[in-house]
Formats: structure tokens, sequence, C-alpha cells
């Protein structure tokens, strides 16, 4: 029995072509199974100790490590909210507890419908922008509980809220598990190759007797 | 908009859903595209000068590109400020293959500036990994990006895409005999894997635990056993002005010994909080606080009461060190850091005791386990404060989390002077007794705002009745 559909497992073998050792596609390939199922399955953990050649208990002892992948189901749209420092100083830990008040749920639960899981998180980067939330990991910067209220609103009732999100942001939200709404693909004939650390021959043909010459080409 | 709120505080320029980015006056060598809402496509980048510093670069030596890198002066912005140039030449002779790992695993509290660097102009950051595989025979580059960074690494996913179609990455760059892939790989949320050796372990596919020193740089040992280079997001993005400019273009702006310029992000108690991108050595907290051309000054006219000049892991600082120029030198002999370039500001109103052990938790939180100093040592501070913060804190207490530190960080703290209490400032770096410096950073806030504000800490574990756990702003004409 295979774990990953058709789709993901062409997927999964091309990650695992873009690594020296495929040890180092573990992560992505969490990321892979997540985005399949929306959290982390033993059937996945079996699956992919088998393509990076770990075993399962590995790839579990890898994958706990990150707080970002799920070993239990989780809500449809995983919202955090950053109450440190910067944000703390501006209302973030506020902002956390009327999210908390709003869905029910204190920050780990999920609602019981399945749509929203809370999160008290550390640190997103938005630091000059709080106090801010990402709800699947897309910004919201200068939030308030109407901002968040509205995102809410915006979820249940199917239409995507980025509008109200970070500038540049636009498109819908996908569900918990998937991060980027594309993908790196490289042509085959695009492809440097991959150098893997045993073939540990000489430097590479650029730093050969006579350096490269730049052609006029635009490419 | 909605009714003022707890959550905005008044007398701050306020914009709804804004970018981060503030466009000031001075020169841009890292932000020139920003402006444009299509800076991320390979169409603008191209328009506006994208990839001529790599066909500057290819049509010289390696070696001359090196030597380029490192007559700018170009200092590491991820935090340590080591010089990139001489980074490059730790690598071994005849050791190959040599890797590139991007740090993009942005997380230090109070830092936002490679995340925009990302997701406004990925093109630059894609043409600086070339040149830096280009001058030192660099095989494959891996972009280790946040992730939770969704935008970006959709933004860094179609540059690259696009790249590669039009030949700028890839097999035969530029129809030149240089070859490189440059692979994207997402990170999964864990402040320690912006540690150097950890972010190696993690793109081995390990748990990010940092490696035991020496060896000090991977450069000698790195990604797979072999000589690996690793650059911040925000440090590699610098060379393509470099090349195409020149070193000695690079040095004349910032000072002698901080060339360029840095994107530093200010958040925190600011009229115009923002990403701004500022001449390193010339410019002070001063000007950044409250020039027009920055941040305006503290809101409401607030009093400053402190302020992180470098992220979460830098020791305060305060109203007296405000002259002092945004200059790695100084501000280290000074008590800190400029570290990742983020500072965070407190005016008067704000809760030093909670303020401490939000920063602290933090590194509780992060802190990865391998040495028990910290692993210990950080909870146990944490621990503390929080009792203290709710009433029930013991008379040793603040003796207590000052040896814990002592622990984590032997000697004296690097700490700010304290000119009316006839106190010096011991200079940065601390001390550690753990392979990084995850849990000696835990000690900067603590020591910091002991230093400072003790009577603080002192009123919340003598009167039992603070119980002001949830010290809320309160919103005007709320009941009290």
């Amino acid at each position: 029995m295979t774990y990953f559909t058709e789709a993901n497992a062409r997927t999964a073998a091309e990650v695992i072509a873009n690594y020296p050792r495929p040890r180092s596609a573990i992560i992505p390939l969490l990321h892979l199974a997540q985005e399949q199922e929306g959290w982390v399955t033993r059937d996945a953990m079996v699956e992919i100790a088998e393509l990076t050649g770990a075993t399962p208990a590995e790839i579990l002892g890898t994958g706990s490590f990150y707080e970002m992948f799920k070993f239990h189901p989780v809500g449809r749209y995983v919202v955090n909210v950053c109450t440190n420092i910067s944000c703390q100083l501006l209302g973030g830990e506020e902002l956390l507890h009327h999210v908390e008040e709003s869905l029910g749920v204190h920050a780990g639960g999920t609602t019981d419908d399945g749509m929203f899981t809370v999160e008290d998180v550390e640190c997103v980067a938005a630091c000059t922008e709080a106090p801010c939330f990402t709800v699947n990991y897309r910004y919201f910067h200068r939030a308030d509980p109407d901002t968040f209220d509205a995102v809410v609103d915006d979820l249940r009732s199917g239409r995507s809220p980025l509008a109200r999100g970070a500038q540049g942001d636009d498109g819908h939200v996908p569900a918990h598990g998937t991060l980027g709404r594309l993908r790196q693909h490289v042509p085959d004939d695009r492809r440097a190759g991959v150098v893997s650390p045993e073939e540990a021959g000489e430097a590479p043909v650029w730093l050969r007797p006579a350096p490269a010459t730049a052609g006029d080409s635009d490419g | 908009m909605a009714e003022p709120t707890t959550v905005h505080p008044a007398g701050m320029d306020y914009v709804p859903h804004a970018a981060g980015f503030v466009a000031n006056e001075g020169p841009k060598l890292l932000t020139s595209r920003f402006p444009y809402e299509d800076s991320y496509t390979l169409d603008r980048a191209l328009a506006t000068g994208a990839y001529v510093g790599l066909k500057s670069a290819l049509g010289r030596a390696p070696d001359d590109v090196h030597a380029e890198v490192r007559e700018a002066t170009l200092l590491g912005r991820g935090g340590a400020g080591f010089p990139a140039g001489v980074k490059w030449g730790f690598c071994p002779e005849g050791v190959w293959p040599r890797y590139l790992v991007v740090n993009g695993d942005e997380s230090e509290p109070g830092t936002y500036k490679d995340r925009l660097l990302m997701e406004r102009d990925p093109h630059q950051l894609i043409e600086g990994c070339l040149i830096a595989c280009y001058a030192l025979g660099l095989s494959q580059c891996f972009l280790y990006v946040r992730g939770e960074m969704a935008l970006a690494q959709e933004r860094l996913a179609t540059a690259l895409n696009d790249a590669y179609a039009a030949g700028y990455v890839g097999r035969n760059v530029c129809d030149t005999d240089f070859s490189v892939d440059i692979t994207l790989h997402w990170g999964a949320g864990a402040y320690i894997v912006g540690e150097e050796t950890a972010l190696i372990e993690s793109l081995e596919g390990n748990r990010g635990m940092p490696r035991l020193k020496p060896p000090y740089f991977p450069a000698a040992i790195g990604l797979y056993g072999k000589p690996t280079i690793v650059n911040n997001v925000e440090t590699l993005a610098n060379l393509p002005w470099i090349l195409e400019h020149g070193a000695a273009a690079y040095k004349g702006h910032g000072s002698e010994a901080s060339p360029g310029t840095r994107l530093f992000a200010i958040s925190g108690h600011v009229v115009r909080p923002g990403v701004y991108e500022v001449e390193q050595g010339v410019t002070t907290f001063r000007d950044l606080f409250y020039g027009d051309n920055f941040c305006r000054g503290i809101r409401d006219g607030n009093d400053l009461k402190a302020f992180i000049p470098g992220g979460a892991s830098a020791p305060w600082f305060f109203e007296e060190q405000l002259d002092l120029p945004l200059e790695a030198r100084d501000v280290g002999a000074a008590g800190s850091m400029l570290g990742s370039g983020a500072m965070v500001v407190m005016d008067h109103t704000t809760d030093i005791v909670k303020a401490c052990l939000r920063v602290v938790r933090f590194f509780a939180r992060e802190s990865c386990g391998k040495c028990s100093p910290c692993r210990e040592g950080t909870s146990w501070e944490e621990k503390i404060l929080e009792r203290i913060l709710d009433g029930h804190g013991r008379p040793a207490d603040l003796d207590l989390l000052l040896d814990i530190g002592e622990n984590i960080s032997p000697g004296p703290y690097p700490v700010a002077a304290h000119g009316s209490e006839g106190l010096d400032a011991v200079s940065f770096p601390p001390r550690q007794t753990t392979i990084c410096p995850l849990g000696p950073s835990s000690v900067a806030p603590i020591t910091s705002a002991l230093r400072r504000f003790r009577s603080e800490f002192e009123a919340r574990i003598t009167r039992r009745d603070s119980l002001s756990v949830q010290a809320a702003p309160v919103a005007e004409g709320a009941p009290a």
C-alpha cells in the first residue's frame, strides 16, 4: 500500500532528485504529506522512511522537532497569533485573548467544527507591522479584533480574506498543509546536476585553467 | 475603519495592511526595486538592472570576484557581522565539492528584513547566490527559507522557475561554462535552525541542533562533511550591487569599518515603525527613532524607557546610548550588538517585568535541549519570572535569576553603562557554557532589566496584591 497519491509520488521523486542525499528530502516530504492530509500520519512517516532510506522512528524524530508538523488532525485553518516582544508591546496578547474568546478555544485547541486551530506563536518576522497573525501562514498585518472577526467571517462564508492581508498576497488561502500554491520545477534540460559529496573529484569546470567568458546573449 | 481599540495605540502612524518597507531618503543599494508593485517579477527585475552584476562577475576570474567582495568589507548581516569575504576564504584548498547554504530562516524576535528581501526582490537574492557560487566554485546552492514564509517561498519558486527558463540559473549560466542548481528548501519552524551548523543538520534531514565546535566554520566541514559557505539572505543580496558598481563605490556609503547600507527593522512604540535602508556608521539610534526621515519619535510624545538594539538576543540600551553610531565596534563596546538589525523601542508605559518575561520565554521555548545549562536554565528563568509577575515571587528570586544566568554565561554579562549609578558598560559578547549563543542570549533581558529597573521587580515581589498578569492597556472610557 502506498501513502502518497500518484501525483504526490511524482512530486516526491522530483524533490528527492534535488538533493545529493535522499535524507535531505525528509522535511520537504513531511510538508508534502501534510499537504495531502492536513497532518502527518503514521502511514506517511512509514512511506517517507522508505523513500529516504531512514526508519519511521527517525522520521518522527526529525519531524517532531519542528513546530509546523502536526501529528494529530488540526483545523482547516491554523491561526497563529504572535505574542512576542514587538507584538506584545502593541497588543498581541490582547489579540490572542480575543481570538480565543471569539472562537471558544484556548491556544493549542481546535474548534468543534474542525475549521480553526489557534496557536500562540513566536516571532513571525512582521515586527514593524505589529500586532499580526497568520492564517495557514498568510500574513495579516497591524491587526485588531475587527480584522480577525472579518477574516473568520470570510473563511466561514467561503470567501478569500487575503484582501485584508499583507500587501501583495492575493488569491485563496489553501487548506492547512499547503504552503506554496506552486513549486519550484527544474526542467531536465536546464538542470546543472546534483553534485554528490562522494564524487569529490576536482574543482568545478569554471575554476579550471581559463576563466569563463560572459556571453553577450541575454540567456 | 473600526473604533479605536486597545490594540492600536493612539499616536501611531497607522497604515492598514502595510507592507513594512518605508521608502526613506538615502542611498538604495538593496531596496531600489521595492517601490514597484511588480518588483518580484523577472520582467521588472531585468528592466531595472538585474543580473548585470552577475554578468560582470562572469567576465572576470572567480578569484577576482572573491577579491572584490573581500575588498568591499561586506559584513555578514545575519547577526555576528563577520566579513563575508574573509569567511569565504576559509574553504580548505583542494577539497571538493563545496556547497552554498543560504540562511533564510529569519526568526530572531524583532527582525523583519530577509522576508521582505525574498518577497519583494527574489531575483536580487538569486543573483547574489550565483555570484557567490561562481567566485568560490560552489557546486550547488540550497536556499533554506523559513517554513512559515509561504509568500516568500512562492515568490522564490516563481523567480527560480523564470530564471532557469531564461538561462540565468542551471546549466551553462548566461552561456558560460558556469553551471549551478539552486534548490529551494523549506524549513518547518525552529528558531535554532538559524544557527549555521543547526541549519546544516536540518538540511541533512535531522533535528536542528547545533554541532559541537570546532570546527568553528562550516567552510571547513559543513553540509555532508564538505566545505560549505553559509550566508544570510541580506548578505548575499548585497553582491549584485557590489559586482555592478565595485568595492570602491560600495565603500563610498556608510563608514570605513561598516561600509554600505543595512536594513533595520524598527518596531514597538515609535510613530512610524518600519523597515528602513540605512547607511551604517554615520547614522545614530537617535536619528532612527526621532528623525523625520525615519521613525519620527516615540508615540504620543512619550519618554523612551528602553530599547533593544539588535534583536531579542541583544542586551538592552537606554536614553544614554541614543547617540551611539550604528557601528558594530561602538555598540559592542557599549555592551550590546547590532545583531540582526532589529530594534524594539519601549516607551515609559512598558511593563518591564512582562517584557523581560516575554523575551526569556522565547528562548525557553526555542532551546533545542542539547546543552544542559540552556535546556534547564532557560526554563528556570521563565518559571521564576512568571511567578514574580504572578505575585508569588520570593525575596531570593532576583539573585537566583542572576545565578542561573551565571551558569549559562559565566563572568560579567554584557550590559550598558548606567551613568547615574556610576556603573560601567561590560562589552559584548558574553561567554558561554553552551555550544551556541541561544542560552546566553536569554540572560540579556534579565541582566539589562535588573540593572536598570530592579525596583520594578522588587515591587512585584513585596506587593503580593499587584496581580497585573493581565496588565492590558485599558481602552479609554472602559470601566476601571
